[in-house]
């Protein structure tokens, strides 16, 4: 046996798109053969507004379709079979899916549900599911029909060339085809949020490129190692990540020695913002990302996003803050950061923790501190001390 | 570079590594099969075996190859609740063992054996007393370490040795074995390993007196007399051979060089930086120093160091890597600042007195860094 083999893509939200439907297909076919590259073989095709994946039946389905379940703008994928459209051979082909099925599945009771997107064709739907229904109880004997709770719903979907056979439906992320929605810098950092954050950016067509800050030798080299396998896992639904490293710990030696305990940590959220616009611009980004949330932390306060955002001209992306932790560390473990996030080596956010941060901090305050630090200086210095490096998905 | 995390693991001698490669290249037979060369495989693991047992004087048929530390504490421990649980369920151990004892107890803690641990004083010293009180007829093994590996206390292994009476006796040796002559050793089981005495990683052996009873953890092929199944790891037993042989014929000239050194070290340390504790005891093993610098954090000190390509740890190699503190300064009563500040010296005959020179110069830079720093903390 030598036959092709057959994954039925479909596009949810990429169909609601009116004028930039072809766009936005277009973009996601590539990002499926992208996706696909490493497989010999393997043709991505749009008809009729379905996107099929064509591929020699010795490479592993479950691999493919978790290769093609990570394309964003994918909704949801059927391994399906191929039939001519004149009911013999739909009757055929189905007996012999439905034949796999039972040796596979253990499956016993079925429905037929049909669908004709060709109106040409002589046979209404309803009636197409009961011809079809009855060849396949007569081809296969170990079957029976239950149009109530079936143990696999047998999906017959009539088009002009060809008919397509199905039972799975397995669901994607979603979401719209990466690069259709500009470029983001997020801020990474090694814990639980950040990732999670550049993912639904990502998820949304945004492309990412990514700043760590670290505080060496204060932190661990051991950190950056998991922050850049975190971003390998992130990568593996966005494509490679171009990330800068950068040591914050001239800054924060300064802002020690010049500026009140307290408000270490706003003073340095507000470097990193600084350095991130900075950096943005260089990869041609057009707004930040962070994984702030509302309420978390001292630094995460509405007074002291506010404070945050005010030394910025970019927009500042954070798509977590009106979510729960609980509902952010679930995201985590779905995309698969979370195991990875929850190591524990410290990152640059917990070196100087103040014994007690100001949770309200007032701006007036903060430019009076700033006044004592040379901020370009300091910020022009990290910008140009940044380490490149690229992030392949793992 | 200037390694002295020589506690963590050792630079194998150059003998050792040309060995190892040999043999793996040319003399890859499996030591049982019955062709010449497996037997002559076969000869290389004899020699390290008897090598070994000379070290210890013991008899060459009461030494096992194993994989190291971890598995000999694991086995034993393990081996003989399993041989002996019907005569009793209480064993005996110190709070300040490695973790691969530790861990091992708590595993026959919960399904259901007595697992008393000895506490230790400032200087990690079990309280002799104390174990002595606990030994009774329920009790099936007595596992204390003979060097601590965080701190460098030596353990009274002898004197325990003397009054333990009918009770089985294990020694983790890991930290003693090559640095201390540990001939006479009145015990049942002693574990040691081979990259701690600039052997090879991966491999250890097992000191098993004879007639004790044992059950083995890893069952299969019936190598080593059905204690530790598996091909041998021909090589590495004989690159731990080698090291075990320099160990042994060195020892006195290196514990006279090493404690040179580290005598240097900490009087240098003491006159150029304020605010320390030394948490080694003056008579413990003479390769290790423990101190902790106030006010300093451990880790950071550790990565200021590695730039100048100094290798230090804090606490043991095998928890740092783990959020939490030294269980070991922790059953010291050192407070949770001192444990933050511990730095772990660990030396070998390799090192220099230049090696400590700059040691001591570097240390110093960093700590005043940190401190002028870190006193907003």
């Amino acid at each position: 046996m030598n036959e092709e083999k057959i994954l039925i893509v479909r596009c949810g939200e990429v169909a609601l798109k009116g004028m930039n439907k072809p766009y936005f297909e277009r973009v996601l076919v590539e990002r499926i053969k992208r996706n696909l590259k490493e497989f010999h073989g393997v043709t991505v095709k749009r008809t009729e507004g379905l996107i099929f994946v064509r591929y020699p039946h010795d490479i592993a389905q479950n691999k493919l379709i978790h290769q093609v379940g990570k394309v964003f703008g994918v909704s949801s994928i059927s391994p399906a079979v191929e039939s001519e459209s004149n009911m013999e051979s739909i009757a055929a082909e189905a007996i012999k899916f439905m034949d796999e099925n039972i040796a596979a599945h253990g499956t016993k009771t079925f429905k037929v549900e049909a669908k004709r997107a060709d109106k040409a064709f002589p046979i209404k739907s309803p009636d197409i599911a009961r011809q079809i229904g009855a060849e396949v109880l007569k081809g296969c004997k170990v079957l029976s029909v239950d149009v109530h709770k079936p143990d696999c719903h047998l999906f017959v979907d009539v088009r002009r060339d060809k008919t397509y056979i199905y039972r799975d439906k397995i669901q994607g992320f979603g979401g719209l085809p990466l690069g259709t929605n500009g470029k983001g810098m997020v801020l990474l950092s090694g814990g639980i949020d950040s990732p999670v954050a550049a993912w639904m950016m990502a998820k949304r067509g945004m492309l990412i490129e990514a700043i760590h800050f670290h505080s060496y030798p204060y932190t661990s080299p051991r950190a950056q190692k998991k922050v850049e396998e975190l971003a390998g896992i992130v990568a593996s639904y966005c494509g490679r990540i171009n990330m800068s490293v950068i040591n914050l710990l001239p800054i924060q030696e300064e802002i020690v020695k010049n500026c009140p305990e307290d408000e270490t940590t706003i003073l340095v959220r507000r470097f990193m913002m600084r350095i991130g616009e900075r950096m943005a611009e260089k990869a041609g980004a057009m707004m930040l990302i962070t994984g702030e949330n509302l309420g978390q932390v001292a630094s995460q306060t509405a007074e002291a996003l506010v404070v945050t955002d005010s030394c910025v001209k970019m927009p500042v992306m954070r798509p977590l803050i009106a979510m729960d932790k609980v509902d952010i560390m679930d995201k985590a473990k779905e995309i698969g950061t979370y195991e990875k996030s929850i190591e524990p080596y410290e990152d640059c956010c917990t070196v100087f923790l103040p014994k007690h941060p100001v949770t309200k901090p007032k701006l007036e305050n903060i430019l009076a501190s700033e006044a004592k630090l040379d901020v370009d200086k300091l910020v022009e210095e990290a910008v140009n001390s940044a380490e490149n490096i690229s992030i392949y998905p793992n | 570079m200037i390694y002295l995390d020589n506690s963590a693991t050792t630079k194998p001698l150059d003998r050792v590594v040309d060995q190892t490669g040999y043999i793996m290249s040319s003399v890859f037979g499996n030591p049982s099969s019955l062709h010449k060369l497996g037997i002559e495989a076969e000869g290389y693991v004899s020699e390290a075996r008897q090598i070994v047992a000379d070290s210890l004087g013991v008899s060459k048929e009461e030494i096992y190859f194993n994989s190291g530390g971890t598995e000999g504490a694991n086995f034993v421990i393990s081996g003989v609740a399993k041989a002996l649980k019907r005569r009793g369920n209480k064993i005996i151990t110190s709070e300040v063992e490695h973790p691969a004892v530790l861990r091992a107890m708590e595993g026959l803690e919960r399904e259901g054996f007595n697992i008393v641990k000895i506490p230790v004083d400032s200087k990690g010293m079990i309280n002799l007393e104390r174990l002595k009180e606990e030994i009774d007829a329920s009790t099936i093994l007595i596992s204390i370490m003979a060097v601590n590996n965080e701190v460098g206390t030596n353990m009274p292994i002898e004197e325990i040795c003397r009054v333990k009476g009918d009770v089985y006796f294990h020694s983790d040796c890991v930290q003693a074995f090559g640095k201390l002559d540990l001939k006479g050793f009145k015990g049942e089981f002693l574990t040691a390993s081979g990259h701690k005495i600039h052997g090879p990683k991966g491999i250890g052996f097992q000191y098993v007196k004879s007639n004790s009873k044992v059950a083995p953890l890893i069952t299969g092929g019936g190598q080593e007399k059905g204690l530790r199944s598996g091909t041998e790891n021909v090589a590495a037993i004989s690159g731990l051979g080698i090291a075990a042989a320099h160990g042994e014929k060195n020892l006195l000239n290196n514990k006279g060089y090493i404690s040179g050194l580290k005598e240097m070290l900490l009087a240098g340390i003491e006159s150029e930086i304020k605010d320390i504790k030394v948490n080694s005891p003056k008579d413990g093993i003479h390769n290790i120093l423990n101190i902790s610098f106030l006010g300093v954090r451990g880790e950071v000190l550790l990565h200021t160091l590695e730039q100048d390509e100094i290798y230090v740890s804090t606490g043991s190699a095998c928890s740092s890597n783990k959020k939490g503190q030294s269980h070991v300064l922790k059953a010291m009563g050192l407070s949770d600042k001192e444990i933050e500040g511990a730095v772990r010296f660990s030396l070998s005959e390799f090192n220099t007195k230049k090696d400590i020179e700059i040691t001591v110069e570097k240390v110093k830079e960093a700590v005043t860094g940190f401190r002028r720093l870190g006193s907003f903390r």
